[in-house]
C-alpha cells in the first residue's frame, strides 16, 4: 500500500470521527428547539455536550490540517471550490462556539433567547451544509485542467446535494436524540426516546434515496456492503431505542453515521475530487498528494498522537458520564 | 489587470483583518492561561483561599477570551485554501506539515482539556484538575510554536527543494521546526504573550486595588486576591518584558541578515550608510526615495544590526535595485509599504515597552519586604502604600496616577502585538514566501471578486459584533472582582461519584 492510500484512509477516519462526534452535538443543538420545552430543559440538553463539544470540533481542524499536509491539491481545490458553503460553515462554527460560552453570561431574557436561537440555527445549518459539501465531493464538480473549480457557487446547490444536506441534517438530529436519551434523565429522557423513531424513519428514507443514488452513480462492491451496514445499524438502533437500551442504541446510531460517511469515502477512492468536465482532470490520491517524505513525517506524528488523542478524549467522556436531569441544573444566571 | 489587482488586495485585506483580530485573543490566552495555571498551583500548594478566588476570577475572563481565540482560529486554517489556493498548492507539502501537527499535537490538548478544566472543578481531584490547566497552557504554547514554524518558513524558507513541477517539497522537517528564524520568532512572540497577560492582570487588579484605596471596596478577601494577582502580574510582565526586548534584538539581527529590506523599511533608511543611524522620527517621501525630516541617533542602527558602531547597513534603494537584478520587474514592486513598516515597528516597541516599564516600576513600588520603612508595610489583604524609598512616600497625585497608568496600559501589549504582525507581514511584501513566490501569484484564481468582497464584509461585520460582545462581557465580569463567598470544594473530589453526590446540582453549568 502506498503512503498516500494510507493517508486517504486516515483523513477519511478524521472526517468520520468528526461526524460521529460533532454529529450528535449538532443534533443536540437542533433539539434545543425541537425537544426542550422550557429554559431548564434547553440547559439540560446544552449541558450534555458542554464539556466535550470543543474537543469534538477539533476533529474538523485536524481533518482540514491533515488534508493540507497530505493532499495539498485536494485541500486547495476543496476549500476554494466550496468557498460559499465553507464561508457559511465557518460563520456558523464561530457563532455556535460563542453561543454556548456567552449564553449564560448575562441574565437578560432577550440575551439568553437570542443565543439559544443562534445555537439552534447554526447547528441546523452546519448539519445541512456538511451534507451539501460531501454530496458535491462524491458527485464531482466542474474541475478544470489546472485543478480549480470553475463552476458557479449556485451549481453546488443541486438536487443531489440538497438531498444529501437533508439526509445529514435528519441523521445527525436522530443521532442527537439518541444521545440525549442516553445522557439525560427524567421526563426529557422519555421524550427524547419517543422522538427518536420518527427521526430515524425520516433519516432512513433520506438515506435510502441519497445513498442508493450515490451507489448507482459511483458505487462499488465495498460501498454497497457498507451502505447495507448503515441501513441495518439504523434499524438496530431503533430497535434498542424501543427496548430502552440507550447505550446500545447510541452505539448503533454512531455506526450508522460512521458507515454512511465511510460509504461516501469508498465511492470516492482512489479519486478525492472527481471532475465532471473531464475524468482525466479528476483529483486522485496519487496526483494530489504530498511527497513521500512529508507523508512519512506525518505518519510518524499520527502514529504517536492519534491513539493518545482517542485515549484522553474517551477519558473526558468517562469523567462526565453522569446523566443530567432538570434537578441538576443550578438556578441563577448561568 | 484591474480585477487581478483587486483580487489580491481583497484577499490580503481579509487575511490582515482576520489575522490581527485572531491575534488579539491568542497572546492573551497564552499569557493569562499561564498566570491562571500559576495561581492555581499556588492554591493547591498553599491552600490559601486568596489564590483560589484569584484563579476562579481570572479563569472566567480567560474562558471568555479562549472561546473567541478558538473560533476565530478555525477561519485561519480554512482561508489558506479558500483565498490562497495557489499558495496552498505550492507549499502544502512543507507548510501543511506544521499546521497538521498543530492540530494533532497542540489543538487537541487545548480543546479537550479546557472542557475538563471548566467543568471539572468538583469532579476531578485537585491535582488532576491543576494538571488540566497546565496541559491547556502547554497546548497553547505548542500551538503557537507550530504556527510560527510555518510562518518562519514563509519568512525564511529552509528544508525544501523545488521539484520539476515547480512546487516546494519538504526535505528536512527538523530544519523547518528548528531553524533560527523559528526559534527566535517563537521566543519573541511567546514572551510578548506573557507581557500581554501580565499587563491585562495588572490593569484589572490595579483597578480593584485603587477602588479599595479610595474606600469603595473594603472586602479584605477580595483585596487579598487582587493584591496577589497584581504581584504575580508585575513579576510576569517584568521578566517577560526583559526577555521580549532581548529576543526582539536577536530577531532584528536575524532579519537584517535574512530580510534586509524589511529592516531598512523599518528604519526608513533609503540609501546604504556606514555608520548607519537609528531613526527616531522621520517623514519620508516614497516618490523621491528619501526622508524630508529625520531625527536620528548616529551609529545606533549599525549596532542594532551588526553589534558595532560603524558597519554599513544597506538601504531601501540599494536593496530594491538588487532585487530587480535578481528577479526582474520594477523597483517599486520590491519596496514594501514604508509608512506601515516604519510606524508598525516603532509602535510595536513603544506599546510593548511601555507596559514593561510600568510593570517594572510597579514591582518596585509595591514591594513590601525589602527596603521599606515598617510604617509603610501593608498586610496581605490591604492595598499597598506606594513608596519611592524608605523615607519618601509618593504624594497623592502620583499615587492616583500610578494606579491609573497601570489600568490604562492594560491594552497596550495588544496594540504592540498587532503592530508587530503588521510590520512582520507587510515588511515581507511583495513576497508570500520570501524570494520564492509573490503574494500576487498566491491567490485563488477561481474565486470571484464579488465572492471575496462578500466574505470580507460578512466576516468584518461578524467580528465587529463579537468584539462588542466580548468587550462588554469582559467588563461585566472584570468589574465586580472575584466572588469571595465562593468556597473551594470541602473535600478533595474523587473520580468516582458516590450516589449521594449524584443528585446534587452541577457546580458549573452553561
Amino acid at each position: 500500500m502506498h503512503l498516500h492510500d494510507l493517508w486517504f484512509i486516515l483523513i477519511a477516519l478524521l472526517w468520520v470521527g468528526y461526524f460521529f462526534l460533532e454529529g450528535f452535538d449538532f443534533g443536540i443543538g437542533v433539539l434545543t428547539q425541537l425537544l426542550a420545552r422550557n429554559d431548564t430543559e434547553r440547559r439540560v440538553l446544552i449541558n450534555t455536550i458542554a464539556p466535550v463539544w470543543d474537543g469534538n470540533e477539533v476533529w474538523v481542524v485536524a481533518a482540514a490540517g491533515a488534508t493540507f499536509a497530505a493532499f495539498p491539491d485536494w485541500y486547495a481545490t476543496m476549500f476554494s471550490g466550496f468557498y460559499i458553503p465553507l464561508l457559511i460553515i465557518i460563520i456558523c462554527l464561530i457563532a455556535r462556539g460563542v453561543s454556548f460560552e456567552f449564553r449564560g453570561k448575562r441574565s437578560s431574557h432577550l440575551w439568553q433567547r437570542s443565543w439559544e436561537q443562534v445555537t439552534f440555527w447554526t447547528s441546523l445549518i452546519l448539519a445541512f451544509m456538511w451534507g451539501v459539501i460531501f454530496a458535491n465531493m462524491v458527485r464531482g464538480i466542474a474541475i478544470d485542467r489546472a485543478k480549480s473549480y470553475v463552476g458557479t457557487p449556485g451549481d453546488l446547490f443541486n438536487g443531489y446535494a440538497i438531498l444529501g444536506g437533508f439526509m445529514t441534517l435528519v441523521l445527525f438530529t436522530c443521532h442527537g436524540a439518541i444521545f440525549a436519551a442516553l445522557k439525560t434523565d427524567g421526563e426529557i429522557r422519555e421524550r427524547a426516546r419517543k422522538m427518536a423513531p420518527a427521526l430515524g424513519l425520516v433519516a432512513l428514507l433520506l438515506m435510502l434515496a441519497f445513498l442508493l443514488w450515490t451507489q448507482s452513480n459511483s458505487g462499488n462492491g465495498q460501498s454497497l456492503g457498507v451502505m447495507v451496514v448503515a441501513f441495518v445499524a439504523l434499524v438496530v438502533a431503533m430497535f434498542f431505542n424501543q427496548l430502552g437500551r440507550e447505550g446500545w442504541a447510541f452505539i448503533f446510531s454512531a455506526l450508522t453515521v460512521v458507515a454512511t460517511f465511510a460509504m461516501l469515502f469508498l465511492t470516492l477512492f482512489p479519486e478525492v475530487m472527481p471532475s465532471t468536465l473531464n475524468p482525466n482532470w479528476s483529483l486522485t490520491v496519487s496526483n494530489s498528494s504530498s511527497g513521500s517524505y512529508t507523508l512519512t513525517v506525518m505518519t510518524v506524528v499520527a502514529a504517536i498522537f492519534a491513539p493518545l488523542i482517542v485515549i484522553y478524549q474517551a477519558w473526558t467522556y468517562w469523567v462526565f458520564s453522569r446523566r443530567i436531569a432538570v434537578h441538576h441544573i443550578p438556578a441563577g444566571g448561568h | 489587470m484591474e480585477l487581478a489587482i483587486a483580487h489580491e488586495t481583497i484577499a490580503r485585506w481579509q487575511f490582515g483583518v482576520t489575522t490581527v483580530y485572531h491575534f488579539l485573543f491568542v497572546p492573551l490566552s497564552i499569557g493569562l492561561g499561564g498566570i491562571v495555571a500559576g495561581l492555581e498551583t499556588a492554591w493547591v500548594r498553599t491552600g490559601k483561599e486568596k489564590y483560589f478566588h484569584a484563579t476562579k476570577f481570572w479563569g472566567t475572563l480567560l474562558l471568555i477570551n479562549i472561546a473567541m481565540g478558538v473560533v476565530t482560529g478555525l477561519l485561519q486554517e480554512f482561508q489558506f485554501g479558500m483565498n490562497w489556493s495557489n499558495y496552498s498548492r505550492f507549499v502544502g507539502d512543507v507548510f501543511g506539515a506544521p499546521l497538521a501537527m498543530e492540530a494533532l499535537i497542540a489543538f487537541f490538548f487545548e480543546s479537550v482539556f479546557i472542557g475538563l478544566w471548566i467543568f471539572g472543578w468538583n469532579r476531578l481531584p485537585k491535582k488532576v484538575h491543576l494538571a488540566t490547566i497546565w496541559i491547556v497552557t502547554i497546548g497553547s504554547l505548542l500551538s503557537a510554536y507550530f504556527i510560527l514554524a510555518a510562518n518562519s518558513f514563509m519568512q525564511h524558507p529552509v528544508g525544501y527543494r523545488i521539484d520539476a513541477s515547480g512546487r516546494a517539497r519538504l526535505t528536512d522537517i527538523w530544519r523547518v521546526l528548528f531553524q533560527n528564524t523559528t526559534l527566535v520568532q517563537v521566543f519573541h512572540t511567546l514572551t510578548a504573550a506573557f507581557i500581554t497577560g501580565g499587563a491585562f492582570v495588572m490593569g484589572i487588579a490595579a483597578y480593584h486595588l485603587w477602588r479599595a484605596k479610595r474606600g469603595r471596596d473594603t472586602d479584605r478577601k477580595r483585596i487579598a486576591a487582587m493584591r496577589a494577582s497584581l504581584r504575580c502580574a508585575l513579576i510576569v510582565t517584568a521578566i517577560a518584558g526583559i526577555l521580549t526586548a532581548l529576543s526582539g534584538d536577536r530577531l532584528a539581527k536575524v532579519m537584517f541578515e535574512q530580510q534586509p529590506m524589511k529592516m531598512a523599511a523599518a528604519e526608513a533608511l533609503w540609501d546604504t550608510q556606514a555608520p548607519a543611524p537609528f531613526s527616531i522620527f522621520s517623514v519620508g517621501d516614497v516618490g523621491k526615495g528619501r526622508n524630508d525630516v529625520a531625527l536620528e541617533i548616529p551609529g545606533a542602527l549599525s549596532f542594532l544590526a551588526k553589534s558595532d558602531f560603524h558597519s554599513a547597513v544597506p538601504g531601501i534603494n540599494n536593496r530594491a535595485d538588487e532585487q530587480v537584478r535578481l528577479f526582474g520587474g520594477t523597483r517599486d514592486e520590491y519596496i514594501p509599504n514604508i509608512f506601515m513598516t516604519y510606524w508598525g515597528f516603532r509602535l510595536m516597541i513603544f506599546f510593548g515597552m511601555t507596559s514593561f516599564t510600568i510593570g517594572l516600576i510597579g514591582l518596585w513600588l509595591t514591594r513590601k519586604k525589602f527596603w521599606v520603612d515598617r510604617a509603610y508595610r501593608t498586610g496581605e489583604d490591604e492595598p499597598p502604600n506606594l513608596m519611592i524609598t524608605n523615607k519618601i512616600r509618593i504624594n497623592d497625585f502620583f499615587t492616583k496616577w500610578s494606579w491609573r497608568i497601570a489600568m490604562l496600559t492594560l491594552g497596550f501589549p495588544l496594540l504592540a502585538n498587532s503592530f508587530g504582525w503588521i510590520f512582520t507581514e507587510m515588511g515581507r511584501q511583495p513576497w508570500v514566501v520570501f524570494h520564492l513566490k509573490k503574494t500576487a501569484d498566491a491567490v485563488s484564481p477561481n474565486v470571484s471578486v464579488g465572492t471575496q468582497v462578500g466574505s470580507l464584509v460578512a466576516l468584518s461585520v461578524l467580528y465587529a459584533i463579537l468584539a462588542v460582545v466580548e468587550v462588554g462581557l469582559m467588563i461585566k465580569y472584570a468589574k465586580p472582582g472575584p466572588k469571595v463567598d465562593e468556597r473551594p470544594p470541602a473535600k478533595d473530589p474523587t473520580l468516582r461519584i458516590s450516589p449521594e453526590e449524584h443528585d446534587k446540582p452541577l457546580s458549573i453549568a452553561y
